[in-house]
């Protein structure tokens, strides 16, 4: 039967474009629910965030990396390894800030923006935002706070999508008052 | 790639995400479940297209309805249906024994009143792909014991 020959290649591909489809019915729901794009940022953000703080367990669980030394190494595990690993690429990371503390990954194809187009009346939509939340939560996780946000964008012209990483401080763990 | 724990948190931040902007009640919940329903119906019809581009026609709706329990169940949740049944008269009923996306929810009766919502968007998938295949349906799930389900669906004849 000629239906059954190519469905093994076929069903992985198919597993992320149930993610991007699916991905792409929240953001239009959210487009309707939401008057202004920024409003849209903000929410993809949280979810990010939500979903981010989860994931790296699943992450550190899967992955049995260990404690990252430094900022430079922490870039190198979440390009080589967390996107490797979630979305099949391999982001590049450059830019580095003279004090190492700030970062780019350029993304040079994006799986969530591959069937999508933005209309004119969203210029300030920035589609992928999810990926600001998910970094920010999961680096929360390992005592790290960061600020995350896209500085280009293939979606609004550009051509690779960055996104800016800045280490802000390391977070110490809070122990409760007599508790060792 | 093990994006499936990426849809998985994404489906539940899209339950959170629907839940939390509504208000409570009986009214509330049933729109709840028409807007991830409606979410899947767009994803099913997308997927659907894409996956069946290379593919033979089908030659009858119990074709159709094998293609979904079979393929389309294995590419988006990694096993295939349990168990299909009909009875000829445009009822199937396709049974899973583990349902991906209870599978993280504790099996007791503890969470069973909110088993609901985790089945909603699956419906729209199911009837998305059926509806570009040309089959018009109404696609209902129940759960009896976690996290096993059935999704029942209806041929509207046109």
């Amino acid at each position: 039967m000629s239906r059954q020959s190519n469905r093994t290649t076929e069903s992985k591909k198919m597993n992320s474009e149930l993610f991007t489809l699916t991905y792409g019915a929240l953001v239009t729901q959210l487009c309707k629910d939401y008057e202004n794009d920024e409003e849209v940022n903000k929410q993809l953000d949280k979810m990010g965030y939500n979903i981010g703080v989860r994931l790296i367990e699943d992450f550190l669980a899967r992955s049995s990396v260990g404690r990252c030394h430094d900022f430079r190494e922490t870039a190198d595990v979440i390009a080589k390894v967390a996107f490797k690993m979630y979305l099949g690429i391999t982001p590049s990371v450059t830019n580095w800030s003279p004090a190492g503390d700030e970062f780019s990954l350029i993304l040079e194809n994006n799986p969530l923006v591959d069937f999508v187009e933005l209309p004119d009346n969203h210029s300030n939509l920035v589609y992928s935002n999810i990926l600001c939340g998910v970094l920010r939560g999961a680096l929360e996780m390992v005592q790290m706070a960061v600020d995350v946000r896209f500085a280009q964008d293939t979606l609004r012209g550009d051509n690779v999508t960055e996104i800016r990483m800045k280490f802000v401080k390391r977070i110490e763990e809070n122990l409760p008052a007599g508790d060792e | 790639m093990a994006d499936e724990a990426l849809f998985q948190f994404l489906h539940n931040e899209l339950i959170q995400y629907v839940y939390k902007s509504s208000e409570q009640g009986e009214m509330e919940n049933a729109r709840c479940i028409t807007k991830l329903e409606n979410m899947g119906f767009r994803v099913g019809q997308g997927l659907i297209e894409r996956f069946t581009k290379d593919t033979a026609r089908f030659k009858d709706e119990l074709d159709v309805m094998k293609f979904i329990c079979k393929d389309f169940w294995t590419s988006v949740f990694k096993k295939q249906i349990d168990n299909l049944r009909t009875n000829h008269q445009g009822i199937y009923v396709l049974q899973d024994n583990k349902f991906r996306l209870l599978s993280q929810l504790s099996a007791g009766k503890q969470y069973l009143e909110h088993a609901p919502k985790y089945l909603a968007f699956t419906c729209g998938l199911v009837r998305g792909g059926l509806a570009n295949l040309g089959v018009k349906s109404i696609v209902t799930a129940e759960v009896s014991v976690m996290p096993a389900c059935k999704f029942q669906v209806m041929i509207q004849k046109v």
